[in-house]
């Protein structure tokens, strides 16, 4: 297992206490794939700097 | 049944002319759904009785010289998370199987209802709209009625292909990264997902909320553009939808299109494509005389921003299931729906922050540009099973791949319709006509002036 895929299992692992969401260790290694991909996905907007004036986009209409 | 094959106004029309009864279709209609289905698999529920019900309806206002409208009589389907009346609404799970009856029907089918079509029954999805395959371990694969061993599409692949495969005269489905897109592009219908907030989503399970639409699978424009003009209008049960005048477009599909400023969309949108995919773009390109190629810029950023929304969004709307009953998902939507619950806040705002840009962004092109047009995919309908296809000598995964093209655009909500591009010897492809928000109108016009030239349902 490659350096960054351990520190997403141990995230994972430790997280999922806090969250009271526990993971199947039959399930584990999937998941782990999924957030690595997650992770190396996300790099491509949070790497990109943005205006401090941009606000979140969510549309929420009381 | 060539009278099935009919688009929706002509079906509608023969009915009010009292040239052939409700019953008779709903009957034949359903006839052949169960016929066809065992090979199909698009419909997880027919509702046989409560069509017939209806059809008796509508065949007494029509004896009484009572025009109920455009759809009068006319079949319809639903992807199956979509509320209906007395049937328990699955969204493509085993776990909603335990679930009560829907106490009514969703918004949009109440309106359908209204203006006279008759539903026959809901749809094939991927669990919970998050695929692009319809490849549900639950219920089955959809295949694809253009080459049986070839995916539909999805999530909505049931949709598009019981419109495709002539088993009802239009259905619906929802598009949160090209669910309606992708599937009617790979089966070879018309799909339209309108604007962000535009059509009630009311009486359907949400997936990613801040992403979802509703919209519709055609064989004509002027069907697709008759239901969305029934579908238009606010309903405070749904938080998102406008309360934007509706813009009604059937009676102005035929206007005059030289005014309309079309561009092609270049740089990410003609990448990662098949050959065959850029020629298609390349034929409409000189059909349409498109002289402009704009730059929508930072768009693979924008379709992992998306990437990430959805995932937060769809992991938290399941997460007492997740924690309880994980083994009942599927396992092609588990083990993403529990990574999606570990996403860092700051991923998910910073990805909500990047979408007001890339919106300010792409508003600022559609102040000199009327319409766009892009692939809708990358390449036609791959093998059911196939998990892996090579692109440009890049071998890559087809499951994320696959709206590589639309994600981007629905992440801001933009009016997309995918039109069919059907070939002979060959499986479709469709093309995205995309729009600022609210111009379903101008998306529509354009369609109109192709179908007349390409008349991919003569």
């Amino acid at each position: 297992m490659d350096k960054n895929k351990l520190e997403i299992k141990t995230y994972i692992q430790q997280t999922s206490v806090i969250i009271d969401l526990p993971i199947d260790p039959k399930y584990l290694p999937g998941v782990v794939d999924n957030l690595t991909s997650i992770a190396e996905i996300a790099t491509l907007f949070t790497e990109f700097e943005l205006p401090e004036t941009i606000e979140a986009a969510p549309i929420f209409q009381p | 049944m060539i009278i099935y094959s009919l688009d929706a106004i002509a079906l509608s029309q023969k009915i009010n002319n009292q040239e052939i009864t409700a019953t008779k279709v709903i009957t034949d209609i359903i006839n052949n759904i169960e016929q066809q289905n065992p090979t199909l698999n698009c419909f997880t529920k027919i509702l046989k009785k409560q069509a017939l019900e209806q059809a008796n309806k509508v065949d007494q206002e029509v004896e009484k010289g009572n025009n109920l409208g455009l759809l009068t009589g006319v079949p319809f389907a639903v992807k199956n998370l979509f509320d209906i009346q007395g049937v328990t609404t699955l969204a493509g799970s085993k776990i909603n199987q335990e679930n009560y009856p829907a106490s009514q029907d969703a918004t949009a089918i109440k309106k359908l209802k209204a203006a006279g079509a008759i539903l026959v029954g809901a749809l094939n999805m991927d669990e919970y709209a998050y695929g692009f395959v319809t490849e549900n371990s639950h219920y089955g694969a959809t295949p694809n009625p253009r080459d049986l061993s070839k995916i539909s599409g999805g999530s909505s692949g049931g949709s598009a292909a019981a419109v495709a495969a002539n088993l009802v005269s239009f259905s619906l489905g929802s598009d949160t990264n090209g669910s309606i897109r992708v599937p009617a592009a790979l089966c070879g219908v018309f799909g339209l997902k309108p604007t962000y907030g535009r059509l009630s989503r009311a009486g359907t399970v949400l997936f990613s909320n801040s992403l979802d639409h509703i919209g519709g699978f055609t064989r004509s424009l002027r069907d697709m553009a008759a239901i969305f003009d029934v579908l238009q209008g606010e309903d405070k049960s749904d938080p998102v939808c406008t309360s934007l005048a509706p813009q009604f477009c059937f009676n102005q599909l035929n206007n005059d299109i030289g005014n309309l400023k079309i561009a092609v969309a270049g740089d990410y949108f003609q990448a990662g494509a098949e050959p065959e995919t850029l020629e298609v773009i390349e034929n409409l390109t000189k059909l349409l005389n498109i002289e402009q190629i704009v730059s929508i810029p930072e768009s693979h950023r924008a379709r992992a921003a998306a990437y990430i929304i959805t995932a937060c969004e769809g992991s938290n709307f399941h997460l007492k299931n997740l924690r309880s009953r994980p083994q009942d998902f599927d396992p092609a939507t588990r083990d993403r729906f529990l990574a999606g619950a570990f996403i860092p806040n700051n991923w998910y705002i910073q990805a909500q922050r990047f979408r007001r840009w890339y919106r300010d962004q792409v508003k600022e092109i559609f102040q000199e540009i009327d319409v766009i047009i892009a692939p809708t995919t990358p390449c036609v309908a791959t093998s059911l099973g196939q998990e892996k296809m090579i692109i440009n000598g890049e071998e890559i995964l087809i499951r994320p791949n696959l709206g590589r093209f639309t994600q981007p655009l629905s992440f801001i909500g933009l009016p997309v319709l995918s039109f069919p591009i059907l070939r002979a010897n060959k499986l479709p492809l469709g093309v995205q006509l995309i729009a600022a928000p609210y111009q379903e109108l101008k998306i529509l016009q354009v369609a109109s002036f192709l179908e007349k030239k390409l008349k991919p349902f003569p």
